[in-house]
Order: structure tokens, then C-alpha cells, then sequence
């Protein structure tokens, strides 16, 4: 990894994140009083630099996918900041935050539900450019075939619907259509987690050539481990709303340092059968996001928990240089913002 | 860039002309039922093509006479030919149920979508709704004609402020699920601006539930219309209607029966059959929604 991913902060980074706080008032009876919060994503920090992949792991639930969301602006922050080439784009109105939406697109889960099912595939594409670009219904139907074959779809499928898709060629739709306006940043909302095994290495190659050839930077949420290895420059790891553990790839699946992390990897199933490897094996389920458990988060279910743990919450320790992990076992200097 | 010259025509099926002609195949009395109303309308349409007189012609010497060669369903106590008078009560039933189906969906189209964005506005406007929903539709309608003068267009805005509601309701209940679909967020992400959303993501999909709901609206119009005139308080005496017919042949419903059994077959059966097509079309276009309508 470069020098900049070894850095406390990401001052200056394409996209910064930082102490990003999302709580849903729970309500309840006649007069929809608040009666709780769901904790979905409580101060989360991180960054991607330009022509970087950052992958975001945990399991369902965790508050990923809402933090991707966020992101987008698809929904509202409670509190935190996100800057977008130093500028505050967390609480744009929707009017200012549109002229960003050109450099900031998203790829989603679901192949199925996320393109409008009464429209062309080429109006799906075409959606954005007319948004931002006014061009010629001539040259607009041209950008939208060369981003066709840029996918790896035909510029014959155009006049299509959705449904005339496989699964895979609706993903490669959904990558042309977050393509079309010339992005600089992608979040890609668990892109492949719906796909076959195979159709899977063909999307993550595609999004991988993707980056070489136009320097896109991603930021691309999985729950699978051995996705996120191969497409990530770096990784962090949530869970229960926050980040436990931010480092390069590398470094994350050879020495993992936070508790939760080293039980994740340990449960990637090894491609040699008669390999030996000690699992570890986490109790109980991950608790309600709506009464988090106090101190470290992990504390109910982590197998070297001390008195500490379930008292105080533990602070971002840079373990290492660009290496930073919320446990008080590791040592460390605490940083204020990763 | 060789292959920009290749491109074919978009020449593709809609989804929904699909879904139709599969639909009808599978469902028989739909076809039924479009066959009769398509009768319907065409009896309404050439109504004076189809030996009939003016239906408003009074002839006292030839009153209350049985259905016969000359008179097909009889005559009236005022001596008018009611097959004339049915078939141009067509007339006036079906434009009421159209117009009705019409206007309550462009009304109720238009809250529903706004309702369905504008979060404080739709507590506003949904307690209108539900005032408006516990008073019983013909009653609504009653009490809008007394305080109106008798005549199409008022029996046609009375109907369309009792159905709105219904429409409303039904049409924010789709936006707020289609909002939350991935593909609105999509256009969101986008830099879709709002009014387009609502234009080519929202909209579209709510076509076909309304179809649906446009033509149970057309048949309750036009009972509705006859319960109105029946009482007197619907379309104005003068013009010929179903209910207007009914309405007059109440009094000597047991000397001249065929009076009341011609308008009221008519009106049986263009609801049922209004009724068929919209059935069919609900479990063609979406299974789902035999459950939400």
C-alpha cells in the first residue's frame, strides 16, 4: 500500500468519514412516541483515497449497508461528517447535493429490485447522463452503447427490459448505469452477494478492470470474506455499528489484531479439506442494536474479555503504521479520528 | 465505435401489453365481461341508428301499452317508447361511469402522490380523507346534490368527491411502498430530481393497480347515479336514465312491471359485466393485489 493509507486521518482523502452516527427512533403506540433508538451506525470514522477500494465487512446487520447509504445521502445522518474533496456534503440540501451525485454513484444488492422494471435497459443507463449532461438524444444513445460494451453487454440489448436479463447482465446494467455519468467514487451496496458463485468473479473482475482503466475508487460493502480480499486495497471491519479493526488487506487477513476479526477469518472455510486450522468459535448471537451492550461492544461474545471491556469502550489504537484496532488488549497510540 | 450504426428500433413489448394478452387467454369471464360492456358502449353509441324514436316524445293515447312489434319493451305512462328511452339511458349511465372513473383517478392521482412524499402534508390531507370515507358514499353524494342544482355534470362531481378518497388512499398506499423500492433510491443516487421520480419511476407503476380500481369505480358510479335518480335527486327527470326510468315506474311497478325490468336488467348487467373485466384484469395484471383491493 502507499504512503497516504498509512496516515491517522483522511484530511484531504477523496471521501472522509468521520464519528458517523445513525440512530431510527423506534415508535410506538397511538401518538408514534420515540420510545427507543436502533444504534444501526455509531461513530464511524474512515476514508478512501482516490483510485482506492475499500472494502467493508461484517455480518448482517452491522450497520454497513447503512453507512454506504449514508454516504450516498440516501439517508439522513444523525451526526458525524462526511466531506466529498474537503467539502461537507452531510447536510447539503437535496438541490446542492445532486451536483455531487455526478462523481458519487452506487451500485446496490439487489439486481432485481434496483432497476425500474417499466423501463428500457437503455433508459436505466441513459437515466443519469440526461440528468446531468444536455445532449443530443443521438449522442446520449452513443454513450449508452459504448457503456454496453463496456460491461460486456451488446448495444442490441438496449431496447430491452429488465427482465429479459439474467442476474448477471442486470448487475452489468447496474454498473453501466452507475458508470454513465463519469464517477469518481462507487459504492458498491453487497454487488455480487446475489449472484452465482461464477457470475461473481465475472462482476468483480469487470469492476476490478473498471478501476485500473478510469482510476474509480470504491467503496464496496460484502459480507464475504474472500470477495472483499480480492477486490480490497483496504479493509475495515464492523461490527454492532462501529469499526473494530481498519488496515490493508494484507495485513488484515495475515495478523489481524481485534478479537472479532480473528474469529471471522478463522471461519473461512480453507480450499484444502485435510487442512487443520483452529476455529474459534464465537457464544451466543450478536446483541440488539437497540440496547447495545456498554464498554466495547464485542464484550458479550468475545473470548478474552476483561473487566475493562464491559466497562469502558475502547478508542481507536494505531497498532501499526496505517493499522488502527478498537480493543483495550492491543497496544497503541490512541488516535481522535482514525 | 462501429456498432452505434447497428442499433436495432426499439420495437421491444412493454411489459404490460404482455401481461394483458397472457391474461385473457387465462381468464375467460374477463372476456365476457368486455364483450358485454363493449356491446354497451356501442348500443349508447348509436343509439339513433338503432330504431329507436325521441325518447322524450310524449304519445298519451298510446300509454302504458305491453312490450310488442311496435313498442319492443312497451311504453311508459306517458305513452314514450322505453326501448328508446333504455337506449339512450345508456348513454348517460356509461358517460357518468367513465367520467366518474376518470376524474377520481386524475384526483386522487395527483393528492396520492403528493401525500405519499410530503410527510407533513399527509397527515393533513389523510384526516380529510377519513372524514370524508365515514360518510356513506351515496349519502355524500345526496347531500352535495341538495345543496346543487339537478343536472349530468353535478350528479358527475358529487359521485367523484364520494370516490376520491378511496383513490387517495390506494394510491398513496403505492408510494410508499414503491419509495422504498431500490430502484427509486437508485434514481435517487442518480441525481434524479424529484418530480421526475414521480413521473417515470412512481407513476408508471401505478397504473395498472389503478386500471383495476378505475373500472370498480365506474361500476359503483353507475349505481350510484341510479340510486340518485331513483330518489329523485340525480340527473335531472327530463333526461333519460336507467334510474330516472326505474324512478318513474316505481309507482306502477305492479300493473306494469316490464317498466322497472328492462332498465334494471340493463343496469345489472353493465355492472357485472364492468365488474368481470375489472376482476380479470386485477388477477392478470398483478395476483398480488387480489389481496389489497
Amino acid at each position: 500500500m502507499t504512503a497516504t493509507a498509512r496516515r491517522a486521518n483522511g484530511t484531504g482523502a477523496l471521501l472522509n468519514v468521520e464519528h458517523l452516527t445513525k440512530h431510527y427512533p423506534i415508535r410506538k403506540g397511538v401518538f408514534s412516541r420515540v420510545s427507543g433508538q436502533v444504534h444501526a451506525v455509531d461513530d464511524v470514522s474512515f476514508w478512501v483515497e482516490e483510485g482506492e477500494t475499500l472494502g467493508l465487512v461484517g455480518e448482517s446487520g452491522c450497520g454497513k449497508s447503512t453507512t454506504g447509504k449514508a454516504v450516498l445521502r440516501l439517508t439522513d445522518v444523525t451526526s458525524g461528517a462526511i466531506s466529498w474533496r474537503g467539502q461537507r456534503i452531510d447536510a447539503l440540501p437535496a438541490r446542492e447535493m445532486r451536483a455531487h451525485r455526478r462523481e458519487l454513484q452506487a451500485v446496490f444488492q439487489d439486481p432485481y429490485s434496483s432497476l425500474n422494471p417499466r423501463m428500457r435497459a437503455e433508459d436505466i443507463v441513459a437515466e443519469p447522463i440526461r440528468n446531468f449532461e444536455d445532449r443530443s438524444p443521438a449522442e446520449i444513445r452513443e454513450r449508452v452503447a459504448s457503456l454496453f460494451e463496456r460491461v460486456g453487454l451488446r448495444a442490441d440489448q438496449m431496447v430491452k427490459y429488465p427482465y429479459e436479463f439474467s442476474g448477471g447482465q442486470r448487475q452489468r446494467l447496474g454498473i453501466a448505469r452507475a458508470l454513465a455519468p463519469n464517477p469518481r467514487l462507487i459504492v458498491c451496496d453487497e454487488p455480487v452477494s446475489a449472484l452465482d458463485v461464477s457470475v461473481q468473479a465475472q462482476v468483480i473482475n469487470l469492476l476490478m478492470d473498471l478501476q485500473d482503466e478510469l482510476g474509480l475508487s470504491y467503496l464496496f460493502i460484502a459480507h464475504d470474506l474472500a470477495v472483499v480480499e480480492h477486490i480490497s486495497h483496504r479493509v475495515a471491519v464492523m461490527y454492532l455499528g462501529k469499526i473494530v479493526e481498519i488496515t490493508d488487506k494484507r495485513t488484515l487477513f495475515a495478523n489481524p489484531q481485534h478479537p472479532y476479526t480473528e474469529a471471522l477469518l478463522s471461519a473461512v472455510p480453507l480450499p484444502d479439506p485435510k487442512a487443520a486450522r483452529k476455529r474459534i468459535i464465537l457464544a451466543g448471537d450478536v446483541p440488539s442494536p437497540v440496547n447495545p451492550p456498554a464498554g466495547c461492544r464485542f464484550h458479550t461474545r468475545c473470548p478474552v474479555a476483561q473487566e475493562r471491556c464491559r466497562i469502558e469502550a475502547p478508542a481507536m489504537r494505531l497498532t501499526a503504521p496505517g493499522h488502527l484496532v478498537a480493543c483495550h488488549l492491543r497496544d497503541g497510540e490512541p488516535v481522535e479520528a482514525p | 465505435m462501429t456498432a452505434v450504426t447497428t442499433l436495432p428500433a426499439p420495437v421491444s413489448t412493454s411489459p404490460t401489453l404482455r401481461q394483458f394478452k397472457e391474461a385473457f387467454r387465462r381468464h375467460p369471464t374477463a372476456i365476457v365481461g368486455g364483450i358485454v360492456l363493449l356491446l354497451m358502449i356501442l348500443l349508447a353509441l348509436l343509439a339513433p341508428w338503432l330504431g329507436t324514436v325521441d325518447p322524450q316524445a310524449v304519445t298519451p293515447i298510446k300509454r302504458l301499452k305491453q312490450p310488442s312489434a311496435e313498442f319492443w319493451f312497451g311504453t311508459d305512462m306517458l305513452g314514450r317508447d322505453v326501448y328508446s328511452r333504455v337506449v339512450y339511458g345508456a348513454r348517460v349511465s356509461l358517460s357518468i361511469g367513465i367520467a366518474v372513473a376518470f376524474f377520481s383517478i386524475l384526483v386522487g392521482l395527483s393528492i396520492g402522490l403528493v401525500t405519499g412524499y410530503l410527510r407533513w402534508l399527509d397527515a393533513v390531507v389523510m384526516r380529510v380523507m377519513d372524514g370524508l370515507m365515514s360518510i356513506p358514499p351515496v349519502l355524500l353524494a345526496i347531500s352535495l346534490m341538495a345543496l346543487t342544482r339537478a343536472s349530468i355534470e353535478n350528479v358527475i362531481i358529487a359521485i367523484t368527491l364520494a370516490e376520491v378518497p378511496r383513490v387517495v388512499r390506494l394510491v398513496r398506499s403505492l408510494v410508499l411502498t414503491l419509495r422504498e423500492q431500490p430502484y427509486v433510491e437508485a434514481a435517487v443516487a442518480a441525481g434524479t430530481s424529484l418530480p421526475r421520480i414521480l413521473v417515470r419511476h412512481i407513476l408508471p407503476n401505478t397504473t395498472a393497480p389503478l386500471l383495476v380500481q378505475g373500472t370498480y369505480i365506474c361500476a359503483s358510479a353507475m349505481i350510484t347515479e341510479a340510486i340518485l335518480s331513483f330518489i329523485g335527486a340525480g340527473t335531472p327527470p327530463n333526461i333519460p336514465s336507467w334510474g330516472n326510468i326505474m324512478a318513474e315506474a316505481r309507482s306502477l311497478f305492479q300493473i306494469a312491471g316490464y317498466l322497472i325490468f328492462f332498465p334494471g336488467v340493463c343496469l345489472s348487467l353493465t355492472v357485472l359485466a364492468v365488474n368481470l373485466l375489472g376482476d380479470g384484469m386485477r388477477d392478470a395484471l398483478d395476483p398480488r393485489l387480489a389481496r389489497r383491493m
